[in-house]
């Protein structure tokens, strides 16, 4: 967005509570990787050029990718700086922050869709007799005590600590609600290189009838490796982790799961189907067949006849729960009647319901990949034209934002 | 898969459904329901459930006429069988469910349907309701659906529609999931 806005000509601070790629500093656990390969990450004018196009980022090599990105665009980052609120004022916002306020006529809110962990309600109820955290605080097994892990739910995140926990000789056992299926790679190219060349990426929010289904579903349940290994519920199986259904309750000290198990892999295994389907499709009738892998169907997921309903917590079995249940975002500072009965931002494809607000980063804001990196850019150029609208609409105010120093001063 | 020389009908008026989405989205409150039974003995084992009234979209409501469920246990459990055992009304209430999840599902996606059977069957150690052995729970061990379905659609599109069915299914979620009873004698 900065990029889009300097282009625009539009005078902008950006504000960073840390430093550049803050959140992958310190909000992910150590070997996690992009699960989008190198080329996909494409910025505005700046995207891959090592020798590894199909690998996959880990962490310092996403901190130095976006740092790169700061500097080659000259972004006006105001490190260390924490917004702590905003109100709207007659003509904007006054942004108050840790080092002073500033006014503004238009405000881009790029905080992120995961500054806090999504937990369920039950997790209340697990009792203290077993060490409990969320995928925002594990950083690695050693860290954990020995004995039994439950880890509590199986998208990407969920999926790789099991497997991970597990590989450390903490016997896993993985609850498992709704879940995305997908191999990591299909005819042997990556499933995120399909799902860009078939234009599934790329679909917009304003094509579906049921928005709210499609922004709250899942991540892919995908992992990024050397290998490029699929990590999927059967290759956990194998390895030795048990899975149960969702966690539901609590009762007696054991802790319970849905007896849906077998359904919500079915629904997993039928949707990844059709997305083969589909990709099969794509492949024949734009002549891209010859060559490739034969079209093939993976094993469905294998669900053991009785999986347990109930497991004693605090026993061997269970030492640790770990909260792999999602994330939210943090708006805890947005002072601004702009929230839905679930306190989402109100917004229209990034939008907000407030004049000259605008979102970036969250899940499907306006189109499918809009939470990758590589949705950045059309989000951003189709936003940074509203927002230049927006501004042009009213001419006669000065559009920098005045920086801490001269707060409470609105720019005429 | 629906051709546009043949509409898809299978009795479901799915556009009322979609409106009541759209309505409800604007008036969360309105959907609150409550359901409702009464129930009252007969003799022995013998008991007979009545519904009429519910409340529902601000307002109550009730049945076009009262349903009445007569249960019993059969006569090998040296009862009177003058109905259906409890737990067969639960296998009851699911298929029920299930299958009218199916035609209203069938129905949004343009399947014709043209016949739903569900056979079911529970699982059920009776030492449990007995109270011989405590560690038998008195409840089904587990329960099995099967489903046979003739429509216009390939075999994934069938399974897809009985999958759907039971993620939005209300009884499933009773049954698969923990949910608080509280009893209170007056």
């Amino acid at each position: 967005m900065s990029r889009c806005l300097t282009q625009r000509s539009i005078d902008h601070v950006v504000l960073e509570r840390g430093e550049v790629a803050n959140s992958w500093k310190t909000e992910r656990w150590d070997s996690l990787r992009l699960l989008t390969p190198n080329w996909q990450s494409r910025l505005p004018g700046f995207g891959y050029e090592g020798d590894e196009p199909d690998g996959y980022r880990d962490m310092p090599q996403t901190i130095s990718f976006l740092e790169r990105y700061a500097r080659a665009i000259s972004a006006p980052v105001h490190t260390h700086t924490t917004v702590t609120n905003v109100r709207a004022v007659d003509g904007g916002y006054v942004v108050a922050t840790d080092r002073g306020s500033f006014t503004t006529r238009a405000l881009v809110i790029a905080s992120g869709a995961c500054n806090l962990p999504s937990v369920p309600a039950v997790a209340e109820l697990v009792p203290a007799t077993v060490a409990r955290l969320t995928s925002m605080e594990y950083r690695n097994a050693s860290r954990l005590d020995e004995g039994g892990v439950l880890v509590v739910g199986a998208s990407a995140t969920g999926t790789q600590i099991a497997d991970e926990v597990h590989r450390s000789g903490r016997p896993v056992t993985l609850a498992v609600g709704e879940h995305v299926r997908v191999p990591r790679t299909y005819r042997g190219l990556d499933i995120k290189w399909w799902m860009d060349k078939v234009g599934i990426l790329d679909e917009r929010y304003d094509e579906f009838d049921s928005l709210e289904r499609v922004r709250n579903l899942p991540s892919l349940q995908l992992t990024g490796s050397d290998d490029r290994h699929t990590l999927d519920l059967n290759a956990l199986t194998d390895q030795g982790v048990r899975l149960v259904g969702r966690f539901v309750g609590m009762r007696g000290g054991k802790a319970q799961f849905s007896g849906s198990l077998r359904n919500v892999c079915e629904l997993a295994d039928l949707k990844m189907n059709r997305l083969l389907d589909r990709i099969d499709e794509w492949a024949i009738q734009g002549g891209h067949d010859e060559g490739l892998e034969r079209p093939h169907r993976f094993e469905p997921t294998r669900v053991e006849a009785s999986p347990p309903l109930e497991l004693d917590l605090g026993t061997n079995d269970i030492r640790t729960v770990i909260w792999a249940t999602g994330y939210r975002p943090d708006h805890s500072w947005l002072d601004v009647p702009v929230f839905d009965r679930k306190g989402r931002v109100r917004h229209d494809g990034g939008v907000a319901e407030a004049p000259g607000m605008y979102l970036m980063g969250i899940p499907f804001l306006r189109r499918r990949k809009s939470s990758l990196i590589d949705g950045a850019a059309d989000d951003a150029r189709d936003l940074s034209a509203h927002l230049a609208r927006f501004l042009g609409a009213d001419k006669g105010r000065a559009r920098r934002p005045k920086p801490p120093g001269a707060s409470d001063e609105r720019a005429e | 898969m629906g051709t546009a020389t043949t509409p898809v009908d299978n009795g479901v008026n799915v556009q009322a459904l979609l409106d009541a989405r759209g309505a409800l989205a604007e008036a969360p409150q309105a959907a609150q329901f409550k359901w409702r039974a009464t129930c009252t003995w007969v003799k022995g084992t013998h008991s007979r459930s009545a519904v009429e009234g519910f409340f529902g979209l601000g307002e109550e409501q009730k049945h076009k006429t009262m349903f009445t469920f007569d249960a019993d246990h059969p006569e090998v459990f040296a009862s009177e069988d003058h109905g259906a055992t409890p737990v067969e009304l639960v296998l009851a209430g699911l298929a029920s469910c299930l299958t009218a999840g199916v035609a209203s599902v069938a129905q949004l996606r343009e399947i014709q349907l043209h016949s739903v059977k569900a056979t079911l069957e529970g699982n059920m150690d009776i030492q449990g309701i007995l109270g011989m052995d405590t560690d038998v729970r008195p409840g089904f061990d587990g329960i099995k659906v099967k489903f046979d379905i003739d429509a216009d659609a390939t075999p994934d599109e069938i399974r897809a529609l009985v999958a759907q069915s039971q993620k939005r299914s209300a009884v499933f979620d009773v049954i698969t999931n923990p949910t608080n009873v509280s009893v209170e004698v007056n």
